[in-house]
């Protein structure tokens, strides 16, 4: 077991390296002009400012965001914006899941409920995020309930939780039709209640189902929550600095690629934490059904 | 899967489950909970809602949109904001900074923000629409827009744009581009695929060499230019490495950034009258500070949350300066010329789809100059010169990166 994991530690670093060493292969081999067929470029162009060198990338981070008196260094504030951003998307997604999860009783309970809510849900994901998004910051800036003001990053927590709730709705109806009819007239024999099917029943039988959807609804809400900052224009995380550090892209094309990082850190730390989740479900993973 | 071990495992281990579920549902809860209530509130000077807290009752809280994220071009609400000069008109201003998909008059008649700053085009097209709002103070006198091209691209004027390669950001932005080309007899079909470059936030399409002539503001994106390293060279991009194509020169230049204020408030609301004279008022003043001391003014706009670089941020407060001053009849005055002219050119210029920004006349509500003019007047009486006749912009010299 202990082995297995070093293993895998290994693993996931030869990846990085690989991915690393592709980089630089590509960057040294190929024509500074990419590949083109015909008009069309296939492949990314090769100069400094299409791909930095990793090492300048790496080094930029540990200079400061600006020459201005007090600048934080870079790695730094790309931290402190990824932090920020993974704060709004696990909001984000626990909004998502508890209203998945709800939607996915609502409709395990009543069968008229299935037909009539499922299409909207399957419809809700084709309208674009680009929409939505000021729709949901106009709507939200109307609210005032006594002291409470809707502020900015409310509006991006719901725009990720709209992403994420669709896949948790999607597979927990799944699971919860999942245990086998035996096992439901079973209970129905013993005259157990609706809940207590749910409870006894029909939530274990569905983790596997659950898991793979938890996961793609953090990776979800990660990239709803980039994407709101960015359509919104919400400061302090990830998205915004995207679009502020775009007017570097190529006077210091190093610096455009550090929020890209913190983006990928996000990705990773939520992936874990998703994961962790599984851990405490363990018993209830008899091989995960792909979501 | 077993119909005897799931019974039994449910029998011995479900309550187990749920609880721990429940424990770990309740530990992401109070962690997304606390994250998320703490950070926003630490970092809440980038989004400048910490203008919002802590004000004398007597203020009057004011809001104004911005068009884009904080940056120099809105050095004049900055510096207003920083030095008081809100304050001294009785107004607390909170400065809402702009992004991809919010559009300023939408938050205007929305009732998000008391003000919107936006280009006067793009607010015709919306007045045209049903949008009731006015244009009371137009604060750049002259167009930030122009063509950027490399000296040895044969390209000189907008005649030359006929077969090249032409970018735009589009989205309301590509008017006065279209006017000019139009002017020359150039239509968007002659130019190199049909129509215009669709343009990123960056300068790489045009510095790489797929875009022959790329839209620039004088203050930003050309400076972008000039702020990289020419790998002939290595040495940054010069001025005598690019011809620039100037819509205030080719006469198809279109009033740019104004105030904008909701038409039914001011006319029904005489408080909103007041205060919008008022806001007009220190935002003036906040130019005239720009104006004297750009370089205090770039370090205003960069403190209230911008991470351009500093010499970049130099150079857009000086050349917004130079939109605005010396003003030829008091910062902010519209003048009739030029908003006919950005009205003519409205109704004639036609965009790739065939229409024009708007069909008719706008109606007399979309602008007035009463409360600028009232604005001028107070600061006249005060002392302060709101003409900048002998305004002279300063040289900023660019770092690599803008840094």
């Amino acid at each position: 077991m202990r082995g297995d994991r070093i293993r895998g530690v290994l693993w996931g670093l030869a990846g990085v390296l690989a991915a690393m060493a592709l980089w630089e292969g590509y960057k040294a081999l190929a024509p500074a002009d990419g590949i083109v067929i015909g008009e069309l470029t296939v492949l990314p162009r090769t100069t400094d400012i299409a791909m930095p060198h990793i090492w300048d990338m790496v080094a930029r981070l540990f200079d400061p965001v600006t020459r201005a008196a007090g600048a934080d260094v870079l790695w730094w504030a790309v931290l402190q914006a990824a932090a920020f951003s993974l704060g709004i998307a696990a909001l984000g997604w626990l909004i998502g899941v508890v209203s998945g999860m709800v939607l996915a009783l609502l409709m395990q309970r009543w069968l008229t409920a299935e037909s009539a809510v499922l299409p909207w849900v399957v419809l809700s994901q084709t309208v674009p995020l680009i929409a939505i998004a000021p729709l949901v910051k106009r709507w939200g800036t109307a609210i005032h309930i006594g002291s409470f003001e809707w502020e900015n990053w409310m509006s991006v927590a719901v725009i990720a939780s709209y992403l994420a709730f669709f896949p948790v709705a999607v597979s927990a109806l799944r699971g919860l039709k999942s245990p086998h009819a035996a096992d439901v007239d079973l209970f129905r024999a013993y005259a157990a209640g609706w809940w207590t099917g749910i409870v006894r029943l029909r939530l274990p039988s569905a983790v596997p189902y659950l898991l793979p959807a938890l996961r793609l609804a953090a990776a979800n809400a990660v990239v709803g929550t980039i994407v709101a900052e960015v359509s919104i224009g919400l400061g302090g995380g990830v998205g915004r600095m995207i679009i502020e550090f775009a007017a570097t892209a190529s006077g210091d094309p190093a610096k455009t690629w550090a929020p890209i990082f913190g983006a990928m850190l996000i990705g990773l730390v939520s992936a874990g934490l998703v994961s962790l989740i599984g851990l405490g479900l363990g018993r209830f993973r008899r091989g995960e059904a792909p979501a | 899967m077993g119909k005897g071990t799931q019974m039994g495992f449910i029998a011995r281990r479900g309550r187990g489950a749920t609880v721990l579920t429940g424990a770990a549902l309740g530990a992401l809860t109070l962690a997304g909970c606390s994250s998320d209530s703490a950070e926003p509130a630490a970092s809440g000077s980038d989004s400048g809602s910490d203008t919002a807290t802590e004000a004398p009752a007597e203020l009057t809280p004011v809001s104004v949109q911005l068009q884009w994220l904080t940056q120099a071009q809105f050095a004049c609400y900055y510096a207003a904001a920083d030095q008081g000069f809100y304050e001294e008109e009785g107004l607390e201003v909170e400065i809402l900074p702009g992004a991809v998909d919010i559009v300023p008059i939408d938050v205007l008649t929305s009732g998000g923000a008391d003000f919107a700053i936006s280009w006067v085009p793009k607010v015709l097209g919306a007045i045209e629409q049903g949008a009731a709002v006015t244009n009371v103070a137009q604060i750049f006198e002259r167009s930030g827009t122009m063509q950027v091209a490399f000296a040895d691209s044969g390209i000189e004027s907008a005649a030359d744009l006929a077969g090249k390669s032409v970018g735009s950001w589009g989205y309301g932005n590509e008017w006065e581009l279209i006017a000019g080309m139009q002017a020359s007899g150039v239509t968007l079909g002659d130019l190199d695929g049909g129509s215009t470059v669709q343009q990123a936030f960056d300068m790489n399409a045009f510095i790489a060499g797929d875009i022959d002539a790329a839209q620039a503001m004088t203050y930003n994106e050309y400076a972008q230019v000039l702020e990289t390293e020419n790998p002939e060279t290595g040495e940054l991009y010069t001025a005598d490495d690019l011809v620039v194509i100037d819509w205030n020169d080719e006469g198809t230049a279109m009033l740019q950034d104004a105030i904008w204020a909701d038409s039914e408030r001011l006319a029904s609301d005489e408080a909103y009258a007041e205060t919008t004279t008022a806001f007009i008022k220190g935002t003036i003043k906040g130019c005239v500070f720009a104006k004297d001391d750009p370089q205090a003014a770039a370090d205003i706009v960069t403190a209230a949350g911008s991470t351009l670089g500093t010499s970049h941020q130099l150079w857009m407060a000086n050349e917004v300066n130079k939109l605005i001053f010396p003003s030829t009849s008091g910062v902010g005055h519209i003048n009739e010329d030029q908003w006919e002219q950005t009205v003519g050119l409205a109704l004639e210029t036609v965009n790739p789809e065939g229409a024009t920004i708007i069909t008719a006349d706008p109606p007399e509500t979309a602008y007035s100059n009463e409360y600028v003019d009232a604005a001028l007047a107070e600061l006249a009486d005060e002392g302060v010169d709101t003409m900048g006749e002998g305004f002279e912009p300063i040289e900023v010299t660019l770092n690599p990166g803008g840094e």
